[in-house]
């Protein structure tokens, strides 16, 4: 071309080898934050094993038995179920406050089918994982198609709800034996092995299995490159040809899905069905889980296993705290603390994407 | 559909435009954004539009990138009618577009911005029952388009995008517009962040893009690279087409009068 300039001509002969530069020179502090700014779901993963540490030091073997962190295990299972389910909502920049009441009434449903119905546990299953996903859709639409903020859908949508929880039930707790008689299999994560004095209850491997399902679609499927950018920029997402539509309304279903799958291990783990657990902050303990996982409440950042690590992480200091025989309400102070440190913390890693 | 309109190059007077718009017209609110605006693009050229701050352009290309959707109007490819609900469609259709905000997602890698929404998977079970996706080749194929482009300064094509500098991004979104466009790719402002290296890297892919036989349609301030390049030059002003001229026959001071009014070209076009 000749309107190639006169001061151009020397690019001929540039460089064409990948850049490389000296690396001695950057701080602990500066090699730090890059490490967890690549690695999102190793701080609460570090604080974890310390807390084990401390609480296993102070504590000594009781706290460190297999029994024990085993326990631990069991005791988050449930919110750690849901914490994935609100993960994935996060990630998209959004929020679902309605997930512990769509559990509830998911859990509900499924005993309320197969007890007091009678019909097969199969398709009281089913009934609660449709309810769950219907509750999701529901979300989902007001915030994809209607475009209203998810922190308002989902305020409404948990009032909503729960009064639908306590109407339909008319509070009536369904009893213990009565599920056990009728329809065993909803007890299904209850069932345990005993590995020396480990006990794992199929709904904690249930857990595992899930974090370890949802890693693998976020990270290695088209849709969960998708949930991030969605998360991250949705304008970019947008104009990249993303049907951000789509995306956020498979999001907030999906969500539902999988709080009803923990509506199920709930039921394994409490042995009956009562609609009262509707006032308790199950939402609050999964986003509790999923901030102190290092997901970003702005979106399109964090590691699912973050979750995984920040409700082990809640559950360790909650069981080193009442070995300890503190008062719980140091467990409720050092949470608030874990919280807003983690947020500090998600703050400055994002400072060295900059 | 007017063949004067293009009076000026008379070797395409016989070709028909591969997209072209009539009539475009687009509001927000009280606002006007489009008043009855054409567009011609031809085949294999290079069609630089220029305007004001505010004179519309980025509406013009919006509509054909199927970012907006116009109140009014049509829109036609290779002569049939189109209207694209979203880019994704657009996309479909062979038009790609390098928006002037990049559309890129910054905490993704390199590698997942130039495939997002259209990634490829791994073959055989993996990939259709697990639908996993194939990050090895994704990874070379990203590297391979970013070397042709000149981007050596790039390290990790693993790195996430806020990690880049701005001319390093814009090669990343020059790169997958021509990597993937097949009929007519956009590029709006595409020299604007640019060192002098990547400037010309980017013009001359522009020449190459347009040597493999697809028309580009350039929306830029920079007057000497739209005077380099552009086949013709699509002057908008107020929301509409002025007139199309011929970069050999005005200087760019014309250019300048006309798209600000300082001047009324002495043909008005005829659309």
């Amino acid at each position: 071309m000749s309107g190639i300039q006169e001061f151009e001509r020397v690019l001929d002969g540039s460089d064409k080898n990948v850049a490389s530069f000296e690396h001695q020179n950057i701080s602990f502090l500066k090699r730090a934050q890059h490490f967890l700014h690549s690695t999102p779901a190793a701080v609460p993963l570090i604080v974890l094993v310390l807390s084990i540490l401390i609480f296993g030091l102070t504590i000594g073997g009781r706290f460190f038995s297999s029994y024990t962190l085993t326990l631990i295990l069991q005791q988050i299972a449930v919110v750690g179920i849901l914490g994935s389910a609100q993960t994935l909502v996060i990630l998209t920049a959004g929020i679902d406050l309605s997930i512990g009441v769509v559990m509830v009434i998911s859990a509900v449903i499924m005993g309320n089918v197969a007890v007091t119905y009678g019909l097969p546990t199969p398709i009281a299953i089913l009934a609660g994982l449709l309810t769950g996903g219907l509750c999701g859709l529901f979300n989902g639409f007001l915030v994809a198609i209607v475009k209203l903020p998810p922190f308002i859908v989902t305020l409404g949508s948990w009032n909503i709800v729960m009064a639908t929880n306590f109407i339909y039930s008319a509070n009536q707790t369904i009893r213990d034996a009565d599920v056990d008689a009728n329809a065993p299999l909803l007890h299904l994560f209850a069932i345990n092995f005993r590995i020396g004095s480990a006990i794992l209850t199929l709904g904690v491997i249930s857990m595992v299995v899930l974090v370890g399902v949802l890693w693998y679609v976020l990270n290695h499927t088209a849709w969960g490159r998708h949930v991030y950018a969605v998360g991250d920029d949705p304008e970019a997402a947008k104009l990249s040809g993303i049907q951000t539509r789509k995306v956020l309304l498979s999001v907030y279903t999906l969500a539902g899905v999988i709080a009803a799958f923990a509506a199920w291990v709930s039921i394994g783990r409490n042995g009956s069905v009562s609609p009262s657990a509707a006032v308790t902050d199950y939402n609050l303990q999964a986003i509790t889980a999923t901030v102190i996982g290092g997901i970003s409440l702005f979106g399109g950042r964090g590691s699912i296993l973050g979750t995984l690590f920040g409700a082990m992480l809640v559950g360790v200091v909650s069981m080193g705290l009442n070995m300890l025989g503190a008062d719980p309400q140091w467990k409720v102070m050092l949470t608030g603390w874990l919280i807003i440190a983690a947020v500090a913390i998600d703050q400055w890693i994002r400072k060295a994407g900059v | 559909m007017a063949p004067e309109a293009n009076m000026q190059t008379n070797t395409q007077r016989d070709v028909r435009p591969i997209l072209s718009a009539r009539g475009l017209f687009k509001r927000y609110g009280r606002v006007t954004a489009l008043d009855n605006a054409d567009f011609d693009l031809y085949p294999g050229e290079i069609l630089a539009v220029i305007g004001d701050n505010g004179a519309g352009k980025s509406s013009l290309i919006k509509a054909i990138s199927g970012a907006i959707r116009p109140d009014d109007g049509e829109i036609t490819l290779e002569g049939r009618v189109v209207n694209f609900k979203s880019p994704l469609e657009a996309r479909d259709a062979g038009i790609e577009t390098v928006y002037q905000n990049l559309a890129l997602s910054p905490a993704l890698s390199i590698t997942d911005n130039m495939f997002l929404g259209r990634e490829i998977r791994k073959p055989g079970f993996m990939g259709t029952v697990l639908r996993k996706l194939d990050h090895k080749a994704m990874d070379k194929f990203a590297r391979e388009k970013l070397s042709e482009l000149g981007l050596m300064t790039i390290q990790n094509i693993n790195q996430a995008v806020e990690t880049l500098s701005g001319g390093q991004r814009q090669g990343v979104a020059v790169a997958r517009a021509a990597a993937f466009g097949s009929k007519v790719i956009i590029l709006d402002e595409p020299t604007a962040a640019l060192g002098v290296k990547e400037s010309r890297k980017v013009l001359e892919l522009i020449l190459d893009v347009r040597s493999r036989g697809i028309p580009i349609v350039l929306i830029s301030h920079n007057m000497p690279h739209v005077f380099e390049v552009a086949d013709r030059i699509h002057i908008h002003r107020l929301g509409r087409r002025l007139t199309v001229i011929n970069p050999k026959d005005y200087t760019m001071s014309d250019a300048v009068a006309f798209m600000t009014g300082a001047k009324a070209p002495s043909e008005p076009v005829a659309a």
